[in-house]
């Protein structure tokens, strides 16, 4: 909002240039954000927090000015010729809602000439960012923006001599000033003339009984409503307006005759007229000034300070609090245009903020200090992010997803991960529904990257995936997935590694080891989304920990990726509750290990996993260690059948082997091979 | 038979000069001192010798073989080090070619920010605290003294699941479940970061970001404690000689509140574009737990006093990075992940 810092003048006295004053209200919790020069005066930019509406009033902000430089300020004088009539012969208002209005006050002026209003108005209104319409609404405006507190003012001979506040029927129909029809519901609240809504309270008047070219009568509306229901309604309506945002934020129940008063006098001076004698004014369960006791002690308690009673009496005083001691507490009367102060700790505040916040000593907090920490399960999750980033680069992806996904996935109608937690309310589609699993983020930054030319991709999360509950909150657990396509970086030297399944299965069983989980079995898996022939299931002794594969093709180009992409879904949870501290089971031998290769030819469908196991157990004592070295199949081996070369280390702990012991046991492991898989010997 | 060895000699010393590699100087040797070579046949003669002159030639003959060797042998060591000179000449490489580039990977950069935040506050003594990212209203506002219908749930437009459960807009819901768990136990003191969510999807909005919020309950903590520990914060965190200042603020569960502004990273506080030129930049919300949240949570605020604060993640990385879209955090761009 754009305040006038001559406009502002006329309340109160500063001696502050434009930035000084901007600073000190800054400083004191009024935020200005910036300020404008127009002609010989200065516009500040104002950025009110919500609790301090009534400074959207500019004589609520001189009262701030003027506490903070401990003048005071200079309420505009009313002065009123009234006619001889009564407003009772012309208006009857009634209230039938009394808890969202509680308060309407009416009051009328006769015989008025509308015309444009003189340049200063409407000068001081643009600056406001309100448009001139005429002298009477320009009055009301200019009201509302001196006192916060909104008026409306209703075309009299339009009106007729009633007016009845109360809900408006569900499916009542009414036409707004900006010539839209709204549909009401039972929960908005409207002014009518005794049968049909004239106003939308508190939002906009009606298109029917407004104030034009040839009104001669003009009853003016001060009234308070409860914010919470503007709010609603002007959310349900979609109609904000100057009115709307004031009652919102809260408006002063004792401000209201001061205002209608104010406009009566302007109205009259700017457009002639006769102010009918006397306020019709409903106001069933007058308001008490709240009051609130302020312990001397209790203020330097929270605030650490060392202030001495009466400096905090004289803040009080400097906004204009009336302040009583009682047994050494100050009992202070909370003037209604400051509702936001209601308990101890809001004077508190007060205090603190016309003493400065710069002026409280800064501390650290003494005592006892219990050591902070990470949670077992917090550092385990860095861990594994630490394992995986020397190799993946994070993403972060949003926690929603669209559902189309699980149909790029070819997941099948009744799957389990079809089964989602809906956002009743999405920014669109693509956000409607959280994650069931990472895949559908890391195909889709595989996807766009893609796109960009960004070949050559390693992506990893770890976050939240959600299922819904069968009470309470939706649950929510900690997965990490990854997606790699393409190779390792360009370079000169020709060594460029194909990020592959093995590559990535790689990385997974890297993560495995350090964990002490190396004896998870990769199972092949079924899932929709992947190769059937290139994807596995991670299994820990029957725990299923996630899955790993290529991504099936069909998938890939429902993500218009047209190159091979693998990923990996681990369930962090799972990970945590099995990982073991790794135990150093190999004592270092003080005599020779000694390694033989064997090649052996295999039918395909014969396993490395199988063929390890049996060479294990063939040779139990003295191998140490075996790997696969090398596979191949093609012209030197018949269809059907693949040759695998094994390097296998013999090593004893008590004594140095001899061919002999390595001879029968290269043999055992043969024998073993040609018996459980016909293998035969290269 | 002097001569002939003299003659033998002279001509080593030739052939030595002349040899060009180790292979040479072998074969030289073989053929002067090896046993049927030069030397040995001359000194066969000795035995037709009488004695007198057996024991002078011999010794002149030893002599000379011992010169003869110590020649061989220098001369070797020479050309071994002109080998190795010559050697290390040819195995020279181009060491401007890059290293073999191993896997890139990294850290996203809110990643390596949160977990900067977090090490400043661990080392005075906080814990870490987490809590679920889809919220009940109970916990998101209520308990935050943010009733419904109070004008702070618009600052805070929500994604709502259900009536009452909602993707929670802060990280502040942790605070009152903290407090549930620990009342009446003492201190309390913890950051909370995590994932947000709010309705808002423009150029300096994303309806997911990240924050970490912090609590801090025990008996006399003052609003003093509160701008001690924020600056430490601040002073770690973008360094030692940035200023900073408080101003009065609002937030429904803080009273009194502040906001925590810190001298420009960018301008030095001269005012600049990053600043919006003030010279201030707004980092942290806080403020004096609202005795009523701590009632929420089982503490008496009579009893106990504490101190809250929350930032955006977001926004302390850009500050700290120089990065300007926020929207590049969450667009997963290779090209940006692999700066950090
Ligand atoms: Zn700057």
């Amino acid at each position: 909002m754009g305040v006038s810092i001559n406009w502002l003048k006329q309340y109160v006295d500063f001696n502050w240039r434009a930035e000084e004053l901007a600073n000190r209200l800054t400083m004191a919790g009024i935020a200005i954000e910036g300020i404008d020069q127009e002609d010989d005066d200065f516009i500040l930019d104002l950025d009110l927090t919500p609790n301090r509406g009534d400074c959207l009033g500019m004589i609520n902000l001189a009262r701030e000015v003027a506490a903070l430089n401990g003048s005071s300020i200079r309420m505009p004088e009313i002065a009123i010729k009234e006619n001889h009539e009564n407003i009772n012969q012309y208006i009857k208002v009634g209230i039938d809602a009394s808890d969202l209005c509680q308060r309407y006050a009416a009051r009328l002026v006769k015989n008025v000439k509308i015309q444009e209003s003189p340049a200063w108005l409407q000068k001081t209104l643009i600056h406001s960012g309100i448009r001139p319409i005429n002298n009477v609404v320009d009055v009301t405006n200019y009201v509302m923006l001196e006192c916060n507190q909104p008026l409306h003012a209703f075309d009299y001979n339009l009106l007729g001599n009633t007016i009845l506040v109360r809900r408006a029927r569900a499916g009542e129909r009414f036409t707004t000033l900006d010539e839209v029809e709204r549909k009401l519901d039972n929960d908005m609240l409207v002014i009518t003339d005794g049968s049909k809504p004239v106003a939308l309270a508190g939002i906009m008047g009606g298109l029917d009984s407004e104030i034009h070219d040839a009104t001669v009568n003009v009853l003016l509306e001060s009234a308070w409503f409860l914010g919470p229901n503007i709010r609603r309604t002007s959310r349900k309506v979609g109609l904000r307006s100057e009115s709307s945002i004031r009652f919102e934020k809260g408006t002063d129940i004792n401000g209201v005759i001061y205002a209608v008063n104010r406009a009566a006098m302007l109205i009259q001076e700017l457009a002639g007229g006769e102010v009918v004698k006397g306020i019709e004014d409903v106001y069933p369960e007058p308001r008490k000034e709240l009051q609130v006791t302020l312990r001397p002690e209790r203020v330097n308690y929270l605030l650490g300070t060392e202030l001495t009673p009466s400096q905090m009496r004289s803040y009080l005083e400097q906004l204009q609090f009336p302040v009583k001691e009682q047994k050494g507490n100050f009992i202070v009367n909370i003037p209604s245009y400051r509702p936001d102060i209601e308990i101890e700790v809001d004077l508190i505040e007060e205090v603190a903020r016309l003493h400065g916040y710069d002026k409280i000593e800064p501390g650290l907090p003494g005592g006892e200090t219990i050591p902070g920490g990470l949670t077992p399960f917090q550092k385990f999750r860095d861990e594994i992010k630490n394992i995986m980033s020397p190799y993946l680069n994070e993403v972060i992806n949003y926690s929603f997803i669209s559902e189309e996904n699980f149909q790029r996935l070819l997941l099948p109608q009744d799957s389990n991960l079809r089964n989602v937690v809906r956002i009743a309310n999405p920014l669109s589609e693509e956000q409607a529904v959280m994650r069931t699993l990472l895949l559908p983020g890391l195909l889709e930054n595989a996807s766009t990257n893609l796109a960009r030319k960004n070949e050559n991709l390693e992506f990893y999360e770890m976050g939240a995936v959600f299922y819904p509950a069968e009470s309470g909150l939706p649950l929510e657990r900690i997965r990490i997935g990854a997606v790699v396509c393409g190779h390792s970086d360009v370079n000169w030297t020709r060594h460029r590694v194909e990020m592959d399944f093995f590559y990535l299965k790689g990385i997974v069983e890297n993560l495995l080891w350090k964990l002490g989980l190396e004896d998870c079995e990769f199972v092949v898996a079924k899932d929709f989304s992947y190769h059937p022939g290139r994807s596995a299931v991670l299994k820990y002794y029957g725990d299923e920990l996630g899955i790993i594969g290529e991504v099936h093709p069909l998938v890939l180009h429902n993500y218009d990726i047209k190159q091979r992409c693998c990923a990996f879904e681990l369930d962090v949870e799972k990970l945590f509750a099995h990982k073991r501290t790794r135990l150093m089971v190999d004592k270092i031998a003080r005599y020779p290990a000694v390694e033989r290769d064997i090649a052996v030819v295999l039918a395909d469908e014969v396993t490395a996993a199988a063929a390890l196991k049996a060479i294990r157990d063939a040779e139990r004592e003295l191998l140490k260690d075996v790997v696969v070295f090398d596979l191949y199949s093609g012209e030197q081996v018949a269809v059907g059948y693949k040759s695998m070369a094994f390097r296998m280390t013999f090593q004893s702990m008590e004594r140095t082997l001899t061919d002999n012991d390595i001879n029968s046991s290269v043999n055992r492991i043969v024998d073993r091979l040609q018996k459980d898989f016909k293998a035969e010997l290269r | 038979m002097l001569n002939k060895l003299k003659e033998i000699a002279d001509n080593s010393e030739k052939w030595l000069s002349q040899a060009s590699n180790i292979d040479e100087i072998n074969e030289l040797r073989v053929k002067v001192l090896g046993r049927k070579g030069e030397i040995t046949q001359v000194l066969r003669g000795l035995k037709d010798l009488d004695a007198g002159e057996r024991a002078s030639v011999g010794k002149i003959a030893n002599q000379l073989k011992e010169r003869l060797e110590n020649m061989f042998s220098s001369r070797t060591e020479e050309i071994k080090s002109q080998e190795l000179e010559l050697r290390l000449a040819r195995e020279s490489v181009d060491i401007s070619l890059p290293g073999l580039p191993l896997q890139r990977g990294g850290k996203h950069p809110l990643t390596l920010i949160n977990e900067e935040i977090r090490d400043i506050f661990l080392t005075m003594g906080f814990s870490v605290a987490e809590g679920p990212e889809i919220e009940s209203d109970y916990y998101n506002f209520e308990a935050l003294n943010i009733p419904r219908d109070h004008p702070a749930r618009e600052m805070q437009d929500s994604f709502y699941i259900s009536e009452d459960i909602l993707l929670r807009t802060h990280t502040s819901p942790v605070q009152v479940r903290t407090m549930e768990k620990l009342a009446p136990q003492l201190p309390v003191k913890i950051i909370v970061p995590g994932r947000v969510y709010r309705r808002d999807d423009d150029a300096t909005h994303s309806p997911m970001f990240n924050q970490v919020e912090g609590l801090v309950i025990d008996k006399r903590i003052t609003f003093g404690h509160l701008k001690g520990t924020l600056m430490h914060f601040a002073h770690k965190i973008f360094g030692e000689d940035v200023k900073v200042r408080y101003r009065p603020s609002f937030f429904p569960f803080t009273e009194p509140s502040a906001e925590m502004d810190i001298s420009c990273v960018n301008c030095k506080g001269s005012g600049c574009r990053v600043c919006s030129h003030t010279g201030w930049l707004e980092i942290l919300g806080a403020g004096m737990v609202d005795p009523r949240v701590l009632q929420f949570g089982g503490y008496d605020g009579e009893q106990v006093t504490g101190f809250a604060f929350g930032m955006g993640v977001e926004r302390i990385a850009m500050l700290k990075y120089g990065i300007n879209d926020l929207r590049l955090f969450f667009d997963n761009d290779k090209r940006f992940l692999r700066q950090f």
